[in-house]
């Protein structure tokens, strides 16, 4: 009997020798990184991942080119840590100012909280808020944080002439996700784009209240184009899958329906006949958060690091823009985007924000 | 023979653990890592780094409460499968009575807003109670239905009625809030809070309520055999909807650690938080001991913020840690392997 216990006994003491094994070599290992010179860059995603295809793989695929143009060994010298959770943020971000990382990337508005509090904690750190602008208790921004902003009023603009040109129905849906100062940028350009292309066309905006809700999505699209709407732009994030499926299946049924994608270029997303690669997705506003990771890792590794700032990237900087692929549009529409992209670089055009900039802008034409 | 059994009973957790890690470690050299420097650079940080000490310490309180809210269901022979559902019901009405009750001192807000919490876990808790003990609708059924209804009421509710910019509720009062100063300047700034205190009070509430009262051995009785507690005279129905609403009660307090401690304020979440779910795992690795929940708890809590570490060092995948955390489990429900294992060996002997 007590041979057996002994037995248990002695694969208890192996398994508690075996873990502290584990912890017994850390001494060298962790201490190596912090003498090593040179840029160091990394970015915290949210609990989307590197391979979201959207917000935080392209600003993953923005760091690996800024790593690659700089000679950096991708993990030391540039590096992303994904969170499993949103409870993951705030010791991501610690754990990157910790091993002295030269600019610290927050990927999404929903770390705001976090880089805010952490940049409070640790002054001495750069860090770089995309899509939101960090600020202090008393709503003045913090000195070590660049705020990147993009002027998506502008791109909606461009794929709003698209929809103005091409629609045949003159009626154009804009679906949103929730209501907010944000997605009223995308609503208010896209209207001024579509106005300018073609006058007669109305507009019908329904918000979804949600940016991850796919079947309301497609219930929307769907009373859209029953009411005879052929060209629906979303800007809904995950809700705006359901818009395609919706127009998929329309199309199949041979009606003559697009949709606009959004945050990135959703050719693939509309793809109803694979064989000849058809799309429902019309054209798409895309908002290059690489570039715009790119851009503030130059600055800040030639020494000018936008802290306390908003960088704001629009149509000049390449931050904004419409898709790449072009299959679906037309060349009457092409040569009223680029023409009028020239107009807004210049100033010459200035695309509304808001509601009342857009009733101002309504009023002048 | 009575430190043998203990002995015992420890091994079968120990040796799960040691398996898990083992196993995991395999997986990570086969998938081209460096398990060892992996391991290392995990199990370094959540005992020497004050930060990861003190975070480990905060995801452990949660994890404590969802792991004695399945536990002490289990012990009336409940799966409580809704921790998750009770848990976000339960952080929503703490950061209600966080926001909305103003001007009473932290000695009366805090105990006010857990309660609120635990009588909101407590109601989602006791539906699927109730409809066991009267309709006989199995619980696993009706709590992973109340899970869904739960995160999306929750939702509704903080869009309709309580959303400030960012997708989320405002920040609860201070008067409200579990974090502690103190706590996170000694910890390096984590988000240490005072959670850990009540999550070890409520342990020792459900080893006292269990072992030391007539009612913790009625429900004892229920979990063991409904019939013969009914042939004694013990109300079966009571039993089955006191036990889920303690539950269901704990679970509550295990979303106030996130909304008055970890968060301060609540997202509108797109999906499940997932502590809820950990705290199956927690009580199972635990033995639905409290004693053992807390080991159990101390145990996942320093693995998932250890595996942050892991991933920022030794760029091992996070993932890793849950397969890790998911053969822990594995092993521990094959124990029925070792204890025939047992069996035999003991039968051989006595030949």
């Amino acid at each position: 009997m007590k041979k057996r216990y002994g037995l248990l006994m002695s694969m208890v003491l192996a398994a508690g020798t075996l873990l502290s094994a584990c912890g017994s070599d850390e001494g060298d290992s962790g201490s190596g990184d912090k003498k090593e010179d040179g840029f160091k860059v990394a970015m915290v995603t949210d609990t989307g991942g590197v391979d979201d295809k959207s917000f935080n793989q392209s600003a993953w695929e923005g760091l690996q080119e800024f790593g690659k143009e700089n000679d950096l060994e991708e993990k030391k010298g540039y590096n992303y840590l994904q969170s499993e959770n949103q409870s993951d943020y705030r010791p991501n971000l610690n754990s990157l100012v910790r091993q002295n990382f030269d600019l610290i990337y927050g990927i999404g508005f929903l770390m705001q909280e976090d880089i805010q509090k952490v940049a409070e904690q640790q002054k001495e750190a750069q860090f770089a808020l995309v899509d939101s602008v960090a600020v202090d208790a008393d709503g003045k921004p913090l000195e070590n944080v660049a705020s990147i902003t993009f002027k998506e009023h502008q791109g909606s603009f461009l794929v709003g002439l698209v929809a103005g040109l091409q629609s045949k129905s003159n009626k154009i849906g804009f679906i949103g996700g929730v209501e907010s100062e944000l997605i009223s940028k995308f609503e208010n350009g896209f209207r001024a784009g579509v106005l300018t292309a073609n006058p007669d066309a109305e507009v019908t905006v329904q918000y979804a209240g949600d940016f991850n809700d796919a079947s309301k999505g497609a219930t929307i699209a769907s009373a859209l184009y029953g009411q005879g709407v052929d060209v629906i732009y979303h800007a809904a994030g995950g809700t705006g899958s359901g818009v395609f499926t919706e127009a998929i299946n329309r199309k199949k049924n041979g009606e003559d329906v697009w949709v606009i994608g959004v945050d990135r270029d959703q050719f693939e997303e509309g793809i109803y006949d694979k064989g000849n690669n058809k799309s429902v997705t019309l054209t798409s506003m895309v908002k290059r958060v690489d570039t715009a990771v790119f851009e503030v890792s130059t600055q800040t590794k030639e020494g000018n690091f936008p802290g306390g700032q908003i960088v704001e990237f629009g149509l000049e900087e390449n931050g904004v823009g419409i898709a790449p692929t072009e299959d679906n549009v037309s060349e009457e529409s092409l040569e009223m985007v680029k023409e009028y992209k020239e107009k807004i670089v210049a100033g010459e055009v200035e695309v509304p924000k808001t509601a009342e900039e857009f009733e101002t802008f309504k009023s002048e034409k | 023979m009575r430190l043998q059994q203990i002995l015992f009973k420890l091994s079968v957790p120990v040796i799960a653990v040691a398996l898990g890690l083992l196993v995991g470690g395999i997986i990570m050299m086969s998938s081209g890592y460096d398990a060892f420097y992996a391991y290392s650079s995990l199990f370094s940080v959540i005992f020497t780094d004050p930060y990861y000490i003190g975070e480990t310490v905060r995801q452990m309180s949660p994890l404590i409460m969802s792991g004695l809210a399945v536990a002490f269901a289990f012990r009336t022979g409940l799966f409580n499968i809704g921790v998750e559902g009770q848990l976000l019901v339960g952080w929503l009405a703490s950061v209600y009575m966080g926001i909305t009750v103003e001007g009473v001192p932290a000695f009366i807000h805090v105990p006010l807003a857990i309660l609120a919490a635990a009588a909101a876990g407590a109601l989602w808790g006791v539906v699927p109670g109730y409809l066991k003990a009267r309709f006989r609708v199995h619980e696993v059924i009706t709590t992973i239905m109340m899970n869904y209804i739960a995160l999306h009421v929750t939702n509704s509710i903080i869009r309709n009625h309580m959303l400030a910019p960012g997708e989320r509720t405002e920040d609860i009062q201070s008067s409200a809030s579990l974090s502690s100063l103190f706590l996170q300047e000694i910890t390096d700034y984590s988000r240490l809070h005072y959670g850990i205190i009540v999550a070890i009070l409520a342990a020792v509430l459900m080893w006292y309520l269990l072992w030391k009262t007539t009612t913790g051995y009625e429900l004892r009785a229920v979990g063991f055999n409904q019939h013969a507690s009914n042939y004694a005279g013990i109300n079966v129905s009571k039993n089955i909807i006191l036990s889920m609403c303690i539950s269901g009660g704990f679970a509550g307090v295990a979303g106030a650690m996130e909304g008055l401690g970890t968060y301060q304020y609540m997202t509108i979440n797109a999906a499940f938080s997932g502590v809820g779910f950990d705290g199956i795992a927690v009580a199972l690795l635990g033995a639905n001991s409290a004693i053992g929940i807390i080991l159990a708890a101390g145990l996942f809590g320093g693995l998932k913020i250890g595996a942050l570490n892991m991933q920022a060092m030794a760029q091992v995948p996070p993932e890793l840690i849950t397969i890790v955390i998911a053969l822990i489990i594995f092993f521990v429900a094959s124990s029925y392997l070792v204890h025939w294992l047992r069996n035999r060996i003991n039968k051989r002997g006595k030949i």
